[in-house]
């Protein structure tokens, strides 16, 4: 499916800053109960954003008034780690996120952000410690204010123009014959 | 050029580079499971599109699967479960794949039943939406776990778009310290250079540790790679490999034809990597975690270490300095697609013989498959489970994962052969301690943690 392009975006940017918080932190899989790719809101951080049932837990940093309508998460190193659930991505783009910045991410996260149009940028700790609540990521010029950012250039296309990858692909189709023609040559068993 | 094992594996699945600069990579198999594989089925149904070869995908009921002895077709461990189930179920015959149903004598964890139906084999590709996937490269092939709209993609297209990554190789040589095992040297790794450490690679794991490990053994190494942050991790096939394959219901017809080939699949002598490390098998020393995290893996007769990660031991209820194998436990799991095929059992087995589990404790063993249940069965080994105290169940992923449903009490601590220590991961409050069968059993008997070498000193529990 096709994903609203991103081009600009200004908003509060909320910090998460420990290290190696993984998908189940990011939607625990109590809270993935349809074969669904929405309803998924209310689960985000629901280990940390909630206490006792749905009352919400004042020192959990989306919570905070300070950080009420954040659409860009900030945090430290490995991001999005463990299960390969792209339920974590759907909650957060539902929630309204639409980037995340963090010293690194899960390798399966940071592809399923390219797949629904969230922006995922990696930064230094340094880097990230400085800056402030309120920011504009400018993709097109890949800054962050005026600190510049590096993104692969595939993930970067994709993003700005909020392609369907099934799609784009589609458009190789004859030169995926071909190869499962000479491969079949090649590879027999597998094909049998 | 001197290539690696996985550069061969690449450059044979390339299809064509991009002008974005991917490859358009060939996927051979698609693996499916009922949690995240019905959304990319319903998704990939719902947007008009079909499977290119509906033959070479396929699907199992796992994750959420009820575990009890007489479960029915649509029986979940989770409230709303059936749901995953019957979507699952309606999909798979909607798009025409192979399902193995809840009921299926084949059923079981994905990364369990495709090794041993022979789906996986050297040299192919194989995703599936479960991070796990890489415990398949431990027979050679190119696996790797994905999210569920590039499931779509490799659904739809036969391919996937990747940038190839970086490589890494771990060789390990020698022999293992009595009592240690593969899951030992995995938690060993994790903990030597952090759960970050596998920079996104793709790791062959290779030396004299490797070429004289058992499949099982290979298959619980790799599973771990995605804790450690890598790409996946792969093994060069050998004779071990092709004796586990033969015969198997999916392997080749054509055997001589893919033996041939599978025999040239090794990195070339002079292959450079962009990462290498060097370990004695014998300074690995049989492993427990303390904290939320893989890489928060001690020796068993260690201590709780200092550490900054204050979050994370608070949660798991320590204090700096406590011996490992004095923390007392109130559960135990031997299960999911780490350490639950019948070599573990077998393992454990060996322990639980003529012994009882600690009374405070619960128990709990869930074969991998169904195939591995009813070997289990025919060598006797549920008897042993049974009379010492452990409950047994049907094949899935079971306590490996909370998804609401049956679990341990919160604050309990657990010892655990499962692969992730996360806060919550075993149930709201769960504290999770990752280890080998041999020692999930050992600290079931005692009632704290404990290696299989303390109880044989000490004899038995008075059973």
């Amino acid at each position: 499916m096709a994903n609203n392009p991103f081009k600009q975006h200004t908003g509060i940017a909320a910090p998460l800053l420990e290290n190696n918080i993984d998908t189940d932190q990011i939607i625990p899989s109590r809270e993935m109960t349809s074969v669904s790719k929405t309803g998924l809101t209310g689960g985000l951080f629901a280990g940390q954003r909630y206490i006792k049932g749905r009352t919400l837990n004042p020192e959990f940093v989306l919570n905070q008034p300070d950080y009420a309508g954040a659409t860009i998460l900030i945090s430290g190193q490995n991001f999005g780690c463990g299960s390969s659930r792209e339920h974590a991505v759907w909650a957060l783009k539902e929630y309204g996120f639409r980037a995340v910045i963090a010293e690194s991410f899960g390798e399966i996260f940071y592809m399923n952000c390219i797949r629904n149009g969230i922006l995922p940028i990696s930064l230094s700790a340094d880097t990230i410690k400085q800056l402030p609540r309120e920011i504009t990521i400018d993709l097109v010029a890949q800054r962050i204010g005026a600190i510049p950012f590096d993104i692969n250039q595939a993930d970067r296309t994709m993003l700005l123009k909020g392609l369907d990858a099934v799609a784009l692909t589609l458009e190789h189709k004859s030169d995926i014959e071909a190869f499962l023609l000479k491969d079949k040559k090649q590879r027999p068993w597998i094909y049998s | 050029m001197a290539q690696t094992l996985f550069d061969k594996l690449w450059d044979m699945h390339r299809v064509k580079t991009l002008s974005s600069g991917e490859d358009l990579i060939a996927i051979d198999r698609v693996f499916l499971h009922e949690r995240t594989g019905s959304v990319a089925l319903r998704s990939m149904l719902d947007t008009g599109r079909k499977p290119l070869r509906p033959k070479h995908v396929f699907c199992t009921m796992d994750h959420i699967v009820s575990i009890k002895t007489e479960r029915q077709k649509d029986d979940a461990r989770m409230p709303k479960g059936q749901n995953f189930i019957q979507a699952t179920r309606d999909a798979s015959k909607e798009a025409g794949i192979e399902l193995i149903d809840v009921l299926s004598p084949e059923q079981g964890i994905v990364h369990v039943i495709s090794p041993e139906m022979g789906i996986v084999q050297p040299g192919m590709t194989l995703v599936c939406p479960d991070s796990h996937t890489c415990t398949q490269g431990a027979l050679g092939a190119m696996a790797w776990g994905i999210g569920s709209t590039d499931a779509e993609h490799a659904m739809v297209t036969g391919t996937l778009r990747q940038r190839k990554p970086p490589q890494m190789r771990i060789t390990i040589d020698g022999a293992f310290q009595s009592g240690v095992t593969a899951k030992d040297l995995a938690l060993y790794i994790i903990a030597q250079f952090g759960a970050s450490g596998g920079s996104r690679a793709a790791i062959e794991y290779a030396g004299s540790t490797i070429e004289a490990m058992s499949v099982e053994a290979r298959l619980t190494l790799c599973n771990l790679a995605v804790e450690f942050a890598a790409f996946t991790a792969i093994i060069a096939p050998d004779a071990i490999t092709a004796d586990y394959l033969k015969g198997r219901q999916y392997s080749p017809k054509d055997w001589e034809g893919a033996t041939a080939q599978w025999a040239t699949l090794k990195s070339d002598k002079t292959a450079s990597f962009d990462i290498e490390y060097h370990i004695k098998a014998e300074d690995v020393p049989p492993m427990v975690t303390w904290g939320t995290s893989p890489e928060d893996a001690v020796s068993i007769f260690g201590a709780v270490p200092h550490t900054e990660k204050e979050s994370s031991r608070d949660y798991m209820g320590l204090t700096e300095g406590a011996a490992m194998e004095s923390l007392t436990l109130g559960g135990a799991f031997i299960g999911s697609c780490t350490n639950s095929r019948i070599s573990d059992l077998r393992a454990a087995a060996a322990i639980l013989k003529g012994r009882h589990i600690d009374k405070n404790l619960r128990a709990i063993c869930v074969p991998g498959s169904m195939a591995v249940r009813r070997q289990a069965e025919a060598e006797g080994l549920d008897i042993i489970f049974k009379e010492a105290g452990f409950e047994w169940g049907a094949a899935g992923c079971a306590m490996c994962f909370y998804a609401g449903g049956d679990t341990f009490a919160p604050g309990t601590r657990v010892i655990s052969s499962t692969n992730r220590n996360f806060k919550g991961r075993q149930g709201p409050n769960v504290r999770t301690h990752l280890a080998s069968p041999a020692i999930v059993a050992a600290s079931a008997i005692a009632g704290r943690i404990c290696a299989p070498s303390e109880l044989e000193k000490g004899g038995s529990n008075g059973q």
